[in-house]
């Protein structure tokens, strides 16, 4: 067993071997483990914190697109509600003017109302007041006719009064 | 069976060989071997693997996700194990991890169908051995760099009764010496097992069609190939994860000396 030998006799390739092997690994260690190595790794972790930036980023936009959604919304609901109370108030508004000028055309109308019905009531005082007078001339001329006798007109006047108004 | 293998030697793959440039070190004469070729090749592919992945994009393209795979799998380990001071040692533990698997998974490569011998690194133990005390050595130097001999209370584990105390921390002492023996060892073995199964299979297929009853070796030989197969997938299996363990054990050990109990 060649591996076995080396160790036991004084073998002549158990020094090269030793030496070759602390050069190539010597090299290895320096050139790729203490050179490459690092590099690698540095990429490595370059790649890893750009990702998790990005995704931070990400996470942040994502956290502000909603807050403008949300303002966005708010606005709109501040909005329609001031455009309810707009409307409400324009109804109240012209309701309350509709009210008030009713209540004046009403007014006015109970006032010529009344004034025709004093117009009436007068017409019809005269007219009585003319009934009056014309039923006692007549009283008074069928008095003087059929007896001859003549009446006085203040009392023919109260006579018809009282049978005109009982 | 001895006699079916016949002139193959599964042994042969684990032999070093020299390839030349030769000079002295300290008294010892260094030679560069297929062994040294195959490290070199390993860390050369890996180097490339790596540099495929260095394209530092936003949106990474296959190529940078697999190489990202392996870097986030050996941090995220030692994240587990360690906590946030592990990210001081993953440069060592994706070093050691990548350059196992590499190495084990270089060692299958069908290169014998080209005629090359591909030889796996990680199935001699003065090479898992070595690493494995270089695991041991950092934990030994972060622990008492940090904890000074306050680091000695690794052997006591939390809650342990007094008296029990005598008892307790030889045996945590000699767990904790063995520790750099079994990670190398378990990684060799399984390494040379595999590669030993496979070869001795692959003798079977060989001889098997040669045998003089041809009949019968051939279903020798076609059963035996069906079972490389299936064995070969499980080493690709079992290279990846005993690169797995040796990074997971290292991270668990350095964790103790970080972290103590």
């Amino acid at each position: 067993m060649p591996q076995i030998a080396q160790l036991t006799a004084d073998n002549w390739y158990l020094a090269s071997q030793l030496f070759w092997l602390l050069i190539v690994f010597a090299g290895i260690y320096v050139v790729i483990g203490r050179g490459m190595l690092p590099k690698i790794e540095a990429t490595v972790d370059a790649r890893d914190r750009k990702v998790a930036d990005d995704l931070a980023a990400a996470k942040a936009a994502h956290a502000a697109a909603d807050a403008i959604e949300e303002s966005y919304r708010q606005q709109g609901d501040a909005s329609r509600a001031a455009a309810q109370k707009a409307v409400t108030d324009a109804k109240d508004k012209a309701a309350k003017d509709a009210e008030k000028r009713l209540a004046k055309v009403d007014a006015e109308l109970a006032d010529k109302l009344a004034a025709a019905e004093a117009d009436v009531a007068s017409a019809r005082s005269s007219a009585m007041a003319e009934i009056e007078s014309v039923a006692a001339e007549a009283a008074s001329e069928l008095v003087a006719k059929l007896s001859g006798v003549k009446v006085a007109a203040a009392d023919a006047k109260s006579a018809v009064k009282a049978v005109l108004h009982g | 069976m001895a006699a079916e293998s016949g002139k193959i030697d599964p042994m042969h793959q684990f032999e070093v060989t020299p390839l030349g440039g030769g000079f002295n070190l300290g008294g010892h004469e260094i030679l560069f071997t297929n062994s040294a070729l195959w490290m070199v090749i390993a860390a050369i592919a890996l180097g490339l693997f790596m540099w495929g992945g260095m394209r530092r994009q936003l949106i990474p393209g296959r190529w940078q996700v697999a190489v990202e795979g392996f870097t986030g799998f050996i941090s995220s380990m030692m994240m587990a194990n360690i906590g946030t001071e592990g990210r001081k040692y993953t440069p060592y533990v994706f070093s050691l991890f990548m350059f196992i698997l590499f190495c084990n998974l270089l060692g299958m490569l069908p290169l014998g169908v080209l005629g090359l011998h591909p030889f796996t690194v990680t199935s001699h133990i003065a090479i898992t051995g070595v690493l494995a005390l270089i695991s041991f050595a950092i934990v030994l130097v972060v622990g008492f760099w940090r904890h000074g001999l306050h680091f000695f209370s690794l052997f006591v584990p939390h809650g342990t009764p007094l008296p029990m105390i005598p008892i307790i921390a030889p045996i945590e002492f000699v767990s904790f010496m063995v520790r750099p023996f079994s990670l190398g060892l378990r990684l060799f073995v399984a390494m040379t097992a595999g590669h030993v199964l496979l070869k001795v299979l692959s003798g079977f297929v060989i001889n098997g069609f040669n045998a003089e009853t041809l009949w019968l070796g051939s279903i020798v030989s076609v059963l035996s190939f069906i079972l490389m197969i299936g064995i070969s997938a499980l080493e690709l299996l079992v290279a990846g994860i005993q690169a797995y363990v040796f990074a997971l054990l290292t991270s668990l050990y350095i964790n103790d000396a970080v972290n103590l109990h």
